[in-house]
This record gives structure tokens, C-alpha cells and sequence, in this order.
């Protein structure tokens, strides 16, 4: 594909520097350490960067003077809230209080590290996370949801894994307002084509539209990855005289002050000026990157590694020379640039994609120089690994930098930013869908059916995922529209991992502390569907402006939320991210914690299909159906309220049914989540699978048929079973203490609901498949 | 047989190439762009991907890769060559293919399975299967529509060089819904679609696609043909 506006010729030579592609010159007028020394009172453009007046005295009571210019934009983009989690991280800390250790043993790296390493047995480890691009998209959506991809896999890169899989929730305004006809096109491509483009198959993720997301669309990126444990690599920077390398892609003026400007700023009227922020991605010199990478690693060449992703240069360096034992000496004019006219301080800050650093033996530069050759990656030795216990940093032989490196990447500030319930959630908790006017009747329920399958949430997403490869690398098990994405690890042994990432922000809106252990435990049922035993999650935290106390009490509720259901349900927290600020003007976003659940399965050839495979088969329903509409899909889509309290949230009951679900592999031909739509949603979900029908009762579902149909509780599946497996089926669900009720049985081309009405699944489908290409095109 | 798998910078669908050569009986040779040396292999896969990012003409860079001599003169000598998807646009960058690939018509990338026709089962690609077979294999490309001009289409066609045709519906505005085409010989075989990816049930649509990679032994007059 062509792509304008990327880089229109791959790199033509291969290694070492090439002169005068380099800054061939000093700086005039070089803000050096010497002259920050003798010169302490000049007027700096601190506040231009996005530090506070107490941010930028506390560097100068760091340095004992005022910071060069070039130490001013490494303090400043790695103080940004988007690096060093500023008003996050006080809440963020308890996910230490879940024990560090998944059902299979410890794990192997934790949070801190760029992604967290769980063991998935048979000497394989797994590493995932995911992340926010959201402000860049808004900005420019092709390549801001582009580069949100590539940043992530080279986070999984680094651990020493291959990225073997990605997934991509994506959140949207109205589907029918026009910005999000600009917006939802470009993120979709820029997502496609940065991805298929790299030869990783996109197994899933999510595209929710509720209009607080128009002027803030949510994209967050997950990548897994597979490593043999002997591979696990880390970012630190040890060993002194140890040399350090850049390679991959050259330098170059975008994405400079990205982070600081668009991370951490709240969009005014004028956002799209903000446009140069924006990098721009090459996702060919970052498929080169990975097998380089990989090779690297497999030559043994590689001591430490990190990859260079917001901040550029200055995170890299700093998160290196801070995790070591000494520190690093790095000579700027070294790296090789895409413009010569950069300053160092632009050096410093840009966000230039598709860029590594490692460090390396010198005995083993010759031989990473060579495979890097082999690729055709531009590598150059900028610095080496001192015992000075500081960053230097020279300009043509004059120092710029001289800092300790752990203030730059870990002293950043730390706010108790205030925080309260807000006034109007009680108002809102009081405001109980269940109050609203229901459907009466079969034509009403038959109507309520086919106006939810085709509304945008609940629609066909084929129109976004047919513009994704999910079969690239020949291990693609279970994809969109399965519950969760399934990938084969081992083709010898079918080990294979699951992932699923979900959240329902009206839930969170209405109790964040509630809504991110729904978001937590939706994923979890959607992993074990499949079969797969839930290990671990990663969680990328969308929220609005931590200066807003009832947005900061969000956060701090989700935060809680999920760690007491973390340790619940004995599954660590592995990493993830945060992202603030996501709001326009005064209207913040939906509360959003993204939450993914790895599994892992022992075989795949095993997996539990997610809809009706034959006819004849016999349905049933696990768990309690409960009268709970509030934050429903009913009640957005029919009545366009969001009130009341949400679902309640039952971890045990979660619990049991995640073991029953992996303990019925084999046992059940089809398991399906009930979620969004609820037993409707589900009925309809089952049968465009294969198209096989269904006739249920709803009398053991709940006495109101509305509530059996439209209600969305939580720790329900719906399962189906050979007539011959039914007993069995019925005896392990007792066993599990999970609630049973056999619904009805399989077959016929239509969704038949005893005593209410009829549907052809073709006329549901059809409805459900129209929506998204009749607005999009 | 040994049937060599070229890896480029930006190849793709290499190792999934080098598996469905495995599945299909035969062993698979990694082959490096560039060097000048097939490795006395029996046959070669072009596989898919991007490579050289397709910034420039897919293809048109892929094209002057040291391999590809090795590879243009071998199949002017007879050598089995699949082309797929990124590996077709190549050939018919090489002139070892009439034709050329353009950004599909609705200007998106499309994955989804596809329904084809097996138009011609002469070539060495597509011997194992009956001539009409219907298949389901992995159709994924953003730059996949066929087109000639017409005085080739016409030739082409007069001389039984549609491999494979697009059923239900054209993906990507190929005309005449080609699909796959071959050169006169029938040793060399271009195909948009990814039947690399329809060699087992667990990871695909089925294992419609795994003809193409038994086809050879067929051709070789050393098995039966196995599709119908």
C-alpha cells in the first residue's frame, strides 16, 4: 500500500555514521553546563514546557543552578504527566499490594519494567500491555493511532519478545457526527496499516461510541508477546566501558515536545494547530527493527536494551543510565539526523519513530553492527556506560548535560492532587433506568431486539476489522468477533494464550469503583469462554483532568477497584498506562479503565468456540439474571439515560464461573459472554456464527421477559451442550456452586423466543451488519 | 520436493509460507533476498508482505533483489514460482507475469475469507486440484486489483492463463475477477489470495489452499491429485 505520508525511500546505507548526515556544526550561542553556571538568572522557557514554577525551582535545587537548555527539555518532558505519572502514581502504588505472582509461579518482570513478563509454562513467557494514543489521534488520526501501535510493540520488543499478536480498543463519538467521520476512518487505517504492514495479526479489541468521546476518541493499543525465559531482557545501562547504541530509524524534528504539549494539556478550540506535535510512523523500518532486534538478541549482543518511545533520547537515557550501576557519557552529535539543522535540545526531546537503544560489549559491537547491516538498520555508538554516577551529555565536545540521571527519570514530582465524590453522583445513582418505560409484549421485545443488534455499539464491527490482518504468522485460533483473541504459541505442544480488553464507561461513570471491576471481570469471563485460565492484566487508565477533584476521586475509585479484584481473583496487575487530560473544555470523558486479561490455554485445538456450532444442542444459561438496566444498552440506545447504580459485582461468583468455564472444555461445543445487550445481544451474537437458530424459554431466566432479555448482569454465560454431555454439564455447574438453568436448544434458522416472538437470523443479521457501512461508506 | 521461501526486507507471510510448504509434503528452504543463490531448491515461493514498505510501486523495488535473477532465470528455464499477493506483484514487476496489481477500488485493505473458482489446473501450482474446483481461502491486500489492458485480457483468457477467479462477490475490483494468473509455460503462478493461510482448520478458513502446496509432486507425475 501507499502510504503519502510516509517516508517515501527506505534507508539506502547501513551502518556506522555517516558524517554529514550529522550535525555538522556546532550551535551558535550553545547553552553549555559552563555557561548555566555563569549565567544563573537567565529568563528560561519553563512554563512554555509545561513545568510548574515548583517543578522548575525544585530542577534548579537539583543541579545547584539553573538547567541548560538541553537539561531543561529532558527535565521537562520527563516530568510531563504522561512520563512520570505525576498525579497518578499515588494511587497507582497499591497495585503492589497484589501479590506478585500469577497461578504459574512468580513473575518473571513486573511494573516498572517497559511490560510486565508472566510464565506460561513449558519454558515460555508471555509479556503484554496496553497503551493510550489518544491525543495524537484526535490531532491526526492516521498517524497518531499508527505510531500508538508501533510505540507499543517496541515496549514488548524490548522485554526480548517477539510480538506475536495486537489488539485495539477504540472509543468514538456519535457514530453519525461528522468529526467522527474524520476521526474513526483515519484511526482505523492508521491502526490497519501500521499493523499489517508489520506482519502482526489484530485479534481483537473494542469500537464504543457515546458522545463524550467526540472531541477525545480513545486509542489505546495492546501487543503480546513470546519469549523463551533465557530471553528476557532488560533496560539498564551496566558495566562500564560498555558502549551504547542508537539504531534504527535517524532523527528527525517530529514529535518534539509531543509529550509535554499533548499529553498533558487539555485540547482547546484550536487543538489541530497543535499538528507538528505528531510523529509520524514507518512501519517498515519498524518490521525491519523487530527481526533486527530479534537477531541481536539471539546472537547474545545485547546486554540492555530499551526502546525509544515519548521522550525520545531523554527517557532512554536516562531510564538506562538510572536502572544501571554507574552512569553514561553520550556525545549528541553523534546521532544520526533526518534534518542537520537540529538543536540538541530538539534531539533530546524528539519522538522520531522506530528507534532502539541498546547496550553492548565492545568485543560485540562489531558483530551487532554486522547484523544490523543485514537488515539495512542505521546503528552509530553515541556514548558508552561510565562509573561517574551521572548523564553527561557533550555537544561537539561542550557539555549540555550533567545531571543524575534517576532525578530525570524517577525524582519527578509527585502529587496528592484533591480529590472528592462529586455533588451530582448521588443525583445520578438515584436516576435508575429501571424507572424508564419497557417494551411490552412479543412486537415491542421483537422490535427492542432488532433496534439494539443494529445500534452502533452493538453492531457489526467487520467494517473496522476487515481492514486489520488476523491471519498473518498461521496462529490465529479465536479473533473478532470471538469474546476474546486466541494465539497459538507452540505448534508442536497447541500452548496458547487468550486476551481480551474490555470496559463499559457508563458503569464507571456511575460507580468508577464498581464499573472498573466490571471492566476487570468482563474480560476475565471473555478469556475463559475460550477455555483459557486467566493469569494477569495490564490496564490502560483513560480518565479526564487530574485538576478536577471529581475526575482525580475517578481515578482513585478505579484504582482500588481494581486491585481489590485483583487480589480476589489472584491475578496480578502486570503494568499498563494512564492517560489524563482526556477531556474537552469542561466535559470529561466516560471514566474508561481499559482492562486486558491474559489467559493461557494448555491446547488450543480444545478452545471453546464463542457461538453455535450445530443444531440440536441444547442451551444453557450460567449465572443469575437480575432486574439491572442502569448504564444498559437499552437504556443509552431508547432512552439515551444514564442513571442508577450498575450491575452488581460478585467477585466469587466470577470466580466459580471462570474455573467452571476452563473445566468444560471439552464438555460444552459453544460458550458466549453476556454483556452489552444482555441475553439478547447474546442469542443474536450465537446464531450469526454458523447462522444455526435457536428457541429459548425465558421463564427460568427471570419472571419479567424484558428483564430476561435486556438486563445486563454480570458473571453470566451462555453455554451449549450435546444432549448426551447435558447431565454432565448440569452437574459440574452444582459442583462449581455456579446458577444453571437449561434454556432452550439450537436449530432452525431463526431466534425463537417462546411465547414473545421470531426473528430470522438472517433479518438480525442483516440489520446488525448494515450499521456501521451505511455511516461510514 | 525442496521448495524455497524468499524473505525480503518487509516479507510477511514467510514463515506462514514455509509451513504450508511443510504441511504440503515437502521441505522448506529459507532463502535470503539477497543472495544470488536458490540453493538448488525444486521450487520457489514469492511470499506475501510489504516489502520495501510498497512506498514506491509494490514490488518495484523487490525486483532488483539479487534473488530475483537467480529466480527470473530459473523460471525461463522452468522452475516452479508461486507468487502470492506481495510475491504476485513482484512477478509481474519481473515481466515473468502479464498484468499489474493497483489499490483496490473501494481504496481500504481488506481481509476476509474468499470463495474462488480454480479456473486452470495445468500449472504446477494447481495441479492437485479438479479444474472448477470451488475453494475458501484468506484474502488480505490493500493493493489487489488485477488489471491489463484489454487486448492481454482477451489474450489470457483465449489461452486458459486464469488460474483462479474471485466468486462472490470481486474484492478489489481485479477485472474479469481475476484472482490468479499464469505465464504461458505454466510454471510460474501469480495469486492475490493467501491460500498459505487455508492449510489448517485451527488457524483458517479450512484446507482449501492446501492444493496449491501438494500441487507440485502432481505436476512432477510422482502423486495423484488429492482436491476435488
Amino acid at each position: 500500500m501507499t502510504d503519502p505520508a510516509a517516508p517515501a525511500v527506505p534507508p539506502a546505507s547501513t551502518t556506522a555514521a555517516a558524517p554529514e548526515a550529522t550535525s555538522a556544526h556546532p550551535a551558535v550561542n550553545l547553552d553549555t553546563v559552563v555557561r548555566a553556571a555563569g549565567d544563573p538568572d537567565r529568563e528560561q522557557p519553563w512554563a512554555d514546557l509545561g513545568l510548574k514554577t515548583d517543578e522548575y525551582d525544585r530542577i534548579r535545587e537539583i543541579l545547584g543552578r539553573r538547567p541548560t537548555s538541553s537539561e531543561l527539555a529532558m527535565y521537562s518532558v520527563m516530568w510531563s504527566e504522561h512520563c512520570s505519572y505525576k498525579s497518578s502514581k499515588v494511587h497507582l502504588k497499591q497495585f503492589s499490594e497484589i501479590p506478585q505472582e500469577t497461578r504459574a509461579g512468580k513473575m518473571l518482570a513486573g511494573i516498572g519494567e517497559n511490560a510486565g513478563v508472566i510464565d506460561i509454562g513449558q519454558g515460555y513467557a508471555v509479556t503484554f500491555k496496553v497503551e493510550s494514543h489518544n491525543h495524537p489521534s484526535y490531532v491526526e488520526p492516521h498517524q497518531g493511532a499508527a505510531t500508538g501501535i508501533g510505540g507499543i510493540v517496541r515496549d514488548i520488543l524490548a522485554m526480548g519478545a517477539r510480538p506475536v499478536a495486537v489488539m485495539d480498543p477504540l472509543r468514538f463519538g456519535p457514530l453519525d457526527a461528522p468529526d467522527t467521520h474524520r476521526v474513526l476512518p483515519g484511526i482505523v487505517e492508521g491502526v490497519g496499516h501500521y499493523g499489517n504492514c508489520l506482519g502482526l495479526p489484530n485479534i481483537g479489541g473494542e469500537a464504543v461510541f457515546d458522545p463524550t468521546y467526540l472531541g477525545n476518541p480513545l486509542v489505546n493499543a495492546l501487543c503480546v508477546g513470546v519469549l523463551r525465559h533465557e530471553d528476557l531482557h532488560l533496560a539498564k545501562a551496566s558495566g562500564v566501558g560498555n558502549q551504547v547504541i542508537l539504531y534504527g530509524a535517524r532523527t528527525g524534528g517530529d514529535g518534539i515536545g509531543g509529550v509535554s504539549v499533548l499529553a498533558s494539556e487539555t485540547f482547546d478550540a484550536d487543538g489541530p494547530a497543535k499538528r507538528p506535535s505528531v510523529q509520524v510512523g514507518d512501519p517498515f523500518m519498524e518490521k525491519l527493527l523487530i527481526e533486527c532486534t530479534l537477531e541481536l538478541f539471539a546472537a547474545g549482543v545485547v546486554a540492555g536494551i530499551q526502546d525509544l518511545g515519548g521522550a525520545g533520547l531523554s527517557c532512554a537515557t536516562s531510564e538506562l543510565a538510572s536502572a544501571g550501576d554507574g552512569g553514561m557519557h553520550v556525545d549528541l552529535e553523534k546521532v544520526l539526523l533526518r534534518d542537520s539543522t537540529l538543536a540538541p535540545e530538539e534531539i533530546l526531546m524528539s519522538e522520531s519513530q522506530e528507534r532502539m537503544m541498546a547496550v553492548v560489549e565492545p568485543d560485540d559491537v562489531a558483530a551487532f553492527l554486522a547484523i544490523c547491516a543485514k537488515w539495512e538498520v542505521e546503528a552509530t555508538v553515541v556514548g558508552e556506560v561510565t562509573d561517574t554516577g551521572r548523564l553527561e551529555i557533550d555537544w561537539h565536545g561542550e557539555r549540555v548535560v550533567d545531571v543524575p540521571p534517576r532525578s530525570v527519570a524517577h525524582d519527578g514530582p509527585t502529587y496528592e492532587r484533591p480529590f472528592a465524590r462529586p455533588d451530582w453522583q448521588d443525583a445520578l445513582q438515584a436516576d435508575g433506568a429501571e424507572a424508564l418505560p419497557r417494551p411490552a409484549g412479543g412486537d415491542e421485545l421483537r422490535a427492542t431486539l432488532l433496534r439494539l443488534v443494529a445500534s452502533p455499539n452493538l453492531a457489526d464491527k467487520s467494517w473496522i476489522t476487515d481492514q486489520y490482518d488476523r491471519y498473518v504468522r498461521g496462529n490465529t485460533v479465536l479473533a473478532q468477533p470471538a469474546d476474546s483473541g486466541m494465539v497459538r504459541v507452540d505448534e508442536e505442544t497447541h500452548l496458547g494464550v487468550a486476551v481480551s480488553t474490555d470496559c463499559n464507561g457508563r458503569f464507571a461513570k456511575l460507580d468508577p469503583y464498581a464499573g472498573a471491576q466490571l471492566a476487570l471481570v468482563e474480560s476475565y469471563r471473555n478469556v475463559a469462554t475460550g477455555g483459557a485460565v486467566p493469569m494477569a492484566i495490564s490496564d490502560c487508565l483513560n480518565f479526564g483532568s487530574p485538576e478536577d477533584p471529581a475526575v482525580m476521586w475517578q481515578f482513585a475509585e478505579a484504582c482500588r477497584g481494581l486491585k481489590d479484584a485483583c487480589i480476589e481473583l489472584e491475578i496480578p496487575v502486570t503494568g499498563g498506562n494512564v492517560s489524563l487530560y482526556n477531556q474537552t473544555g469542561e466535559t470529561a470523558i466516560l471514566p474508561t479503565p481499559v482492562v486486558a486479561v491474559l489467559g493461557v490455554i494448555e491446547d488450543v485445538r480444545r478452545r471453546t468456540p464463542s457461538g453455535f456450532e450445530a443444531a440440536g444442542e441444547t442451551v444453557v444459561l450460567l449465572g443469575e439474571t437480575r432486574e439491572e438496566l442502569s448504564g444498559s444498552e437499552w437504556a443509552h440506545v431508547v432512552h439515551g439515560h444514564l442513571g442508577g447504580r450498575p450491575p452488581v459485582v460478585d467477585l466469587a461468583a466470577e470466580k466459580a464461573l471462570g474455573a467452571l468455564l476452563v473445566d468444560l472444555v471439552g464438555v460444552a461445543t459453544s460458550a458466549h459472554d453476556l454483556s452489552d445487550g444482555g441475553l439478547a445481544q447474546a442469542l443474536a451474537e450465537t446464531t450469526f456464527h454458523r447462522g444455526v437458530g435457536v428457541s429459548v424459554g425465558l421463564d427460568a431466566v427471570h419472571a419479567d421477559p424484558f428483564v430476561a432479555l435486556f438486563a445486563e448482569s454480570a458473571a453470566r454465560v451462555l453455554v451449549t451442550v450435546p444432549a448426551e454431555g447435558v447431565n454432565e454439564l448440569l452437574a459440574r455447574a452444582t459442583a462449581y456452586g455456579v446458577p444453571v438453568a437449561a434454556i432452550g436448544r439450537t436449530g432452525g434458522d431463526a431466534i425463537v423466543v417462546d411465547g414473545q416472538f421470531e426473528i430470522a437470523v438472517d433479518e438480525a443479521r442483516t440489520a446488525w451488519a448494515a450499521t456501521l457501512p451505511a455511516a461510514l461508506g | 520436493m525442496k521448495v524455497g521461501v524468499v524473505t525480503f526486507p518487509g516479507s510477511l507471510d514467510d514463515v506462514d509460507a514455509q509451513r504450508a510448504v511443510r504441511i504440503g509434503g515437502n521441505e522448506a528452504v529459507a532463502l535470503w533476498h539477497g543472495d544470488a543463490d536458490l540453493q538448488g531448491v525444486d521450487a520457489v515461493v514469492l511470499p506475501g508482505g510489504f516489502s520495501y514498505g510498497d512506498y514506491l510501486r509494490c514490488g518495484a523495488i523487490s525486483r532488483f533483489s539479487p534473488v530475483m535473477g537467480e529466480v527470473v532465470a530459473a523460471a525461463g528455464a522452468g522452475l516452479p514460482v508461486l507468487g502470492i499477493c506481495n510475491g504476485f506483484q513482484i512477478l509481474c514487476e519481473s515481466h515473468l507475469l502479464p498484468g499489474a496489481l493497483i489499490r483496490n477500488d473501494h481504496r481500504k485493505f481488506a481481509c476476509r475469507d474468499q470463495r474462488l473458482r480454480i479456473e486452470d489446473t495445468t500449472t504446477a501450482w494447481t495441479s492437485s486440484y479438479v479444474a472448477g474446483s470451488e475453494v475458501t481461502v484468506v484474502l488480505k491486500n490493500g493493493e489487489g486489483a488485477f488489471v491489463a489492458d484489454e487486448a492481454t485480457l482477451d489474450q489470457i483468457e483465449a489461452e486458459g492463463r486464469v488460474v483462479a477467479r474471485y466468486l462472490g462477490g470481486n474484492p478489489n475490483g481485479s477485472l474479469r475477477d481475476i484472482a490468479g494468473v499464469r505465464n504461458e509455460a505454466g510454471n510460474v503462478v501469480g495469486l492475490m489470495p493467501h491460500p498459505e493461510h487455508a492449510v489448517e482448520t485451527l488457524t483458517g478458513p479450512g484446507t482449501d489452499g492446501l492444493g496449491f502446496f501438494t500441487s507440485l509432486a502432481v505436476w512432477a507425475g510422482v502423486a495423484e491429485r488429492t482436491f476435488a
